[in-house]
């Protein structure tokens, strides 16, 4: 039997874990609406993860939560519906932070982190940020290909048939050259952290 | 960029993900690096001459039972590691099984057989090749597999690769054991064990830097 006030904590924590895995799996079986309230309500615990965990460097917070996302992103594939969400994240967001004090100059920097990530979905953080790093300058160094896709579905929010009217490519091109873009975001967003350390 | 716009663009590219099961690549990346492995092994080292015969013999079986195993927990092993959040539950405990096995079966071998075969028994007459031969026979499978590995982001990277070293050399093994003469039960727990550690150690030292995503 645990105190009151303990029980309701984890219970939370509990609830909060279920519910995103809800989310995504439905976001994975189609449902753009669930998986975009995904996206939001991860991002807002990511933050606040985040910003209590890198004190030396609050800048970063907004950076390393996007590069978070972008990453959730392109692994989506590997959540199993049938299993719990929360080891999922926490292993994801874990790597992050590790990598991104890998690229550090304390390189012998040791992660303080509980194994569980029970507090990564203990209080969110919704303000929306901007980053000190823009990825959008990323993107101006994308081929033409990939970086148009990008751009139109970002712009005004064009959908994927309007932009594949725009660029003259057919819908399915579009989403690949997305697709592409962002894997090549993803690796280049890490590139520039490790040069600007 | 403020994270409400990127995430636009993410929940965009949100097409259903068509699931091909993560055991599903490893198995097919194993079945390539078998085939590749296989071939490799019949135009640089042929299937021994003996083979029919050799399927007479207990030990014959032997080999492919521990190569087998091994195998089947290493792979299960490589899913694990290779998916963020899984653990390695038993797996490490099965992977004792076969080298204990082989082991018992050995121990008792050299203890019953006379002073002078005890060396023979141990090295026969390939100990200087066959774990390198074993090492060369993984690397169709460690190239397969680590191709899946990577798809699937690895958070515990060093495991990965040691992982997928061990399956490979497993794997290896028993391609190794159609060509092989050797029929100790001492040899096998040594110089075929070494050839499978030996990729795992390369998947360990290598990990992070053919895995990180």
């Amino acid at each position: 039997m645990t105190t009151g006030h303990e029980s309701t904590s984890k219970d939370v924590v509990t609830d909060v874990q279920v519910r995103l895995g809800q989310l995504l799996s439905r976001g994975l079986a189609g449902d753009a609406d669930a998986y975009q309230d995904f996206l939001w309500r991860l991002a807002g615990y990511l933050r606040g993860y985040m910003r209590r965990r890198i004190w030396d460097h609050p800048d970063d917070v907004e950076d390393l939560v996007q590069e978070t996302l972008l990453a959730v992103h392109l692994q989506r594939h590997t959540y199993d519906p049938e299993r719990p969400f929360g080891p999922w994240m926490h292993a994801i967001a874990r790597y992050k932070m590790v990598d991104a004090w890998r690229s550090r100059e304390t390189r012998a920097y040791e992660v303080d982190m509980p194994e569980d990530g029970e507090d990564l979905f203990a209080t969110p953080d919704a303000e929306d940020s901007l980053a000190r790093r823009d990825l959008m300058k990323l993107l101006a160094r994308l081929p033409e290909g990939q970086r148009l896709p990008i751009q139109y579905t970002r712009l005004g929010g064009m959908t994927v048939a309007e932009a594949a009217r725009v660029t003259g490519m057919s819908e399915a091109a579009v989403k690949v050259a997305v697709h592409r873009g962002l894997k090549a975001l993803c690796t280049l967003a890490r590139k520039v952290r490790y040069a600007n350390l | 960029m403020r994270t409400s716009e990127l995430i636009r663009i993410l929940a965009a590219d949100a097409d259903p993900v068509v699931r091909s099961s993560p055991r599903g690549r490893l198995l097919r990346a194993a079945t390539w690096g078998g085939v590749a492995s296989l071939v490799l092994m019949v135009l640089t080292l042929k299937v021994r001459a003996d083979v029919v015969q050799a399927t007479l013999l207990a030990m014959f079986w032997g080999k492919l039972a521990f190569g087998l195993m091994l195998t089947a927990a290493a792979l299960e092993l490589v899913h694990r590691a290779s998916i963020p959040g899984r653990t390695p539950g038993a797996m490490p405990v099965l992977l004792a099984v076969p080298p204990v096995a082989i082991w018992s079966v050995g121990i008792l071998d050299l203890a019953s057989a006379p002073a002078d075969e005890r060396v023979s028994l141990l090295l026969g007459q390939t100990w200087a090749v066959c774990p390198a031969l074993i090492t060369m026979l993984s690397v169709p499978f460690f190239l397969a597999t680590i191709r899946a590995v990577r798809s699937q982001a690895p958070t515990r990277l060093r495991l990965a690769g040691a992982a997928t070293g061990l399956f490979s050399g497993a794997a290896a093994a028993v391609v190794y054991a159609l060509h092989c003469p050797e029929m100790a039960a001492p040899f096998i727990g040594t110089w075929y064990l070494l050839g499978i550690v030996t990729p795992a150690a390369i998947g360990w030292i290598a990990g992070p830097r053919l895995l990180r995503w």
